[in-house]
């Protein structure tokens, strides 16, 4: 079972009403990695993002997640493949209507076998992680800046500590210098907890101080997909455009 | 290589193996929690974590726990694992949050009361800001939303029209049938018309457009400002110069204070015929007849009684719904209770409304025979 890829995409096609958003796509990112998938604005990335987490049902072609198919029948399976996953929402996707604590908590509850102490301690030790304060755990989302909110989500997502992280626009939204701590602090926990991640970003310098593998997504499928000093040297419009800015950045 | 966490204890030692995380675990609590209980009591025992594959930050409390939150006297443990045990017994110990302190049971309906008065007071501002808005439009007529206000008539008038119409056929139906059993034991068929006339065009028909209504345009309109607010729409709206009042809020009260009449004339005329071909069913009533002595026996006042009703609760209804929607706060369960509380205070409103109506008119329209 450890040499299936954590995630497997072949052959995808989406279709919105008669325009192809992917054809024939084909991605695989294996354990340890952490795949940076690019594209301009409309390429597909956060479908794609959607597709991986069973939100959205691709027209044709297979997804396989730590080796399961995503798209069976049994609920029981399914609930387990997704357990073994988190997701950082570009807006959070905090619950609105539950305090902080509570949306940590949310995940680790619906296991029904963790007793509150033991919760309550996760959730501080959670907390803890995204460098913020037991204080902030009564808050509620509407109180919170855009940077707590990202953090708090992130501390949701990671409550049951997944395998696989799968982050949509990370550190958009937020300052640059709060953006650096906000890679610094998934670099961290990603090497803490041994994650596979999967970022969907427009940030040259998310990629930069964060990614292990680049993937770009442009014509409908993925062009280049590997380590990203081979990416890099790609001949493609879309990537010599994405990097010739900053080029030196990355390395 | 074992998936599930073992745990082994022999001769003062404790080893544990295999994957100690959250999901591995979850399958063999009920039989290794208790264990672990029964470890607590030991505490000279030598713990080897030497063999553990995995440990995440779930497994890591609960062995904290078991060691009654400090390190064991003798410990075997690998430095991969060190930092995640690290990291918890780094975690301060945290009291529990208490919560809010109970209420008394006097002060639940006094802060009932002050709700209630406070809601008063935002409905009236509300009222006043459209006082002064109507002012300005009435000094700038070239800012009168007309598009707004069209959208609306159309929206909680026009699209109204199929389900008032259904509901008003079936009630005079209904009426109709009931009523012509008892009158027809007494032999008086002929006042069905006079029932009929008074009850629908006076009561049923502005009472049950108004309920109809609240249910639907009401709860349509404050979501609507609701997610506006959550949002932030309305904010981007102030942002470009525009008042929020004058471009939301005052063609939605315009919009259904004008609808209103219409739909009552509209589901009064609708139940008025479900009840005549009831009476024709019923009682052989004619068609003819029936039109021909509607209005000898019911004064035209009763008419407009119930249209000046509908004028009454349009109005109200939009300016309840409107409040409600500017109070929601950016969270999906204030836009849930301020949704059922602006129906319900809607529909509240109507029924004293016209209580008070019945009241002030009692001396209007009713025939003197």
């Amino acid at each position: 079972m450890s040499a299936a890829a954590v995630v497997e995409l072949q052959g995808i096609c989406t279709k919105f009403a008669q325009n192809f958003v992917h054809r024939d796509l084909n991605l695989r990112v294996e354990q340890g990695q952490i795949m940076g998938l690019l594209g301009e604005s409309g390429s597909g990335k956060t479908t794609l993002l959607r597709e991986m987490l069973g939100l959205w049902q691709p027209s044709a072609g297979t997804i396989r997640l730590f080796g399961f198919d995503l798209h069976t029948d049994q609920v029981v399976e399914q609930r387990a493949i997704h357990r073994r996953l988190g997701m950082l929402f570009q807006h959070g996707a905090l619950f609105s209507a539950l305090s902080v604590f509570d949306n940590i908590a949310f995940p680790l509850r619906e296991l029904k076998c963790l007793d509150e102490d033991w919760i309550r301690r996760l959730v501080l030790l959670k907390l803890d992680m995204v460098e913020m304060t037991p204080a902030h755990s009564r808050l509620m989302p509407a109180e919170l800046s855009g940077g707590m909110v990202k953090r708090v989500a992130l501390a949701r997502a990671l409550a049951l500590e997944p395998e696989l992280l799968l982050l949509d626009e990370p550190t958009a939204g937020l300052d640059p210098d709060r953006s650096q701590n906000f890679v610094e602090l998934l670099g961290s926990l990603q090497q803490a907890l041994g994650l596979t991640v999967i970022m969907v970003t427009h940030d040259l310098n998310t990629i930069a101080g964060l990614a292990s593998h680049v993937a770009v997504l442009a014509d409908q499928r993925i062009i280049a997909c590997g380590p990203k000093e081979e990416v890099m040297t790609v001949d493609h419009p879309f990537v010599t455009g994405f990097f010739s800015a900053d080029r030196h950045k990355l390395l | 290589m074992s998936a599930i966490p073992c745990l082994q204890f022999e001769l003062g030692k404790v080893s544990l193996a295999g994957v100690w995380t959250l999901a591995a675990m979850q399958a063999e609590l009920p039989a290794l929690l208790p264990r672990l209980t029964v470890l607590q009591k030991e505490p000279n025992a030598v713990w080897d974590l030497s063999c553990v594959e995995r440990l995440d930050s779930a497994s890591a409390i609960l062995l904290w726990r078991t060691w009654g939150e400090r390190w064991p006297e003798q410990l075997v443990l690998p430095e991969a694992l060190r930092e995640t045990l690290q990291r918890v017994a780094n975690l301060a110990p945290v009291a529990v949050i208490p919560d809010r302190r109970p209420r008394s049971w006097l002060e639940i309906p006094g802060q009932l009361l002050l709700r209630g008065l406070a809601e008063v007071r935002g409905v009236i501002a509300l009222f006043g800001q459209l006082l002064l808005d109507a002012i300005h439009l009435f000094r700038y007529p070239g800012e009168i939303p007309w598009k707004e206000f069209a959208a609306n008539v159309y929206k909680s008038g026009a699209q109204a029209l199929p389900i008032t119409a259904m509901v008003g056929f079936l009630i005079g139906i209904t009426i109709s049938y009931l009523s012509a059993l008892q009158l027809r034991s007494f032999g008086a068929d002929l006042l069905i018309v006079n029932i009929l006339g008074i009850s629908i065009v006076r009561e049923l028909g502005p009472v049950l457009v108004a309920v109809l209504v609240a249910g639907r345009s009401g709860s349509a309109m404050t979501a609507q400002i609701g997610v506006m607010r959550v949002t932030e729409e309305i904010d981007a709206l102030s942002t470009m110069g525009i008042s929020r009042t004058v471009r939301v809020i005052l063609p939605k009260i315009a919009g259904l204070t004008v609808a209103m009449p219409l739909l009552v004339l509209w589901t009064s005329a609708v139940a008025m015929f479900g009840g005549m071909l009831a009476a024709l069913l019923q009682l052989d009533l004619s068609l003819v007849y029936f039109l021909d002595n509607l209005p000898r026996v019911v004064p035209v006042s009763n008419l407009y009684i119930g249209l000046a009703k509908g004028v009454f609760f349009g109005f109200i209804i939009a300016l309840v719904a409107c409040h409600f929607g500017l109070r929601v706060k950016p969270n999906t369960e204030s836009l849930a209770a301020n949704t059922t509380t602006s129906v319900v205070s809607a529909i509240t409103m109507v029924i004293v409304i016209n209580a008070v109506f019945a009241v002030l008119t009692r001396g209007i329209g009713v025939p003197k025979l």
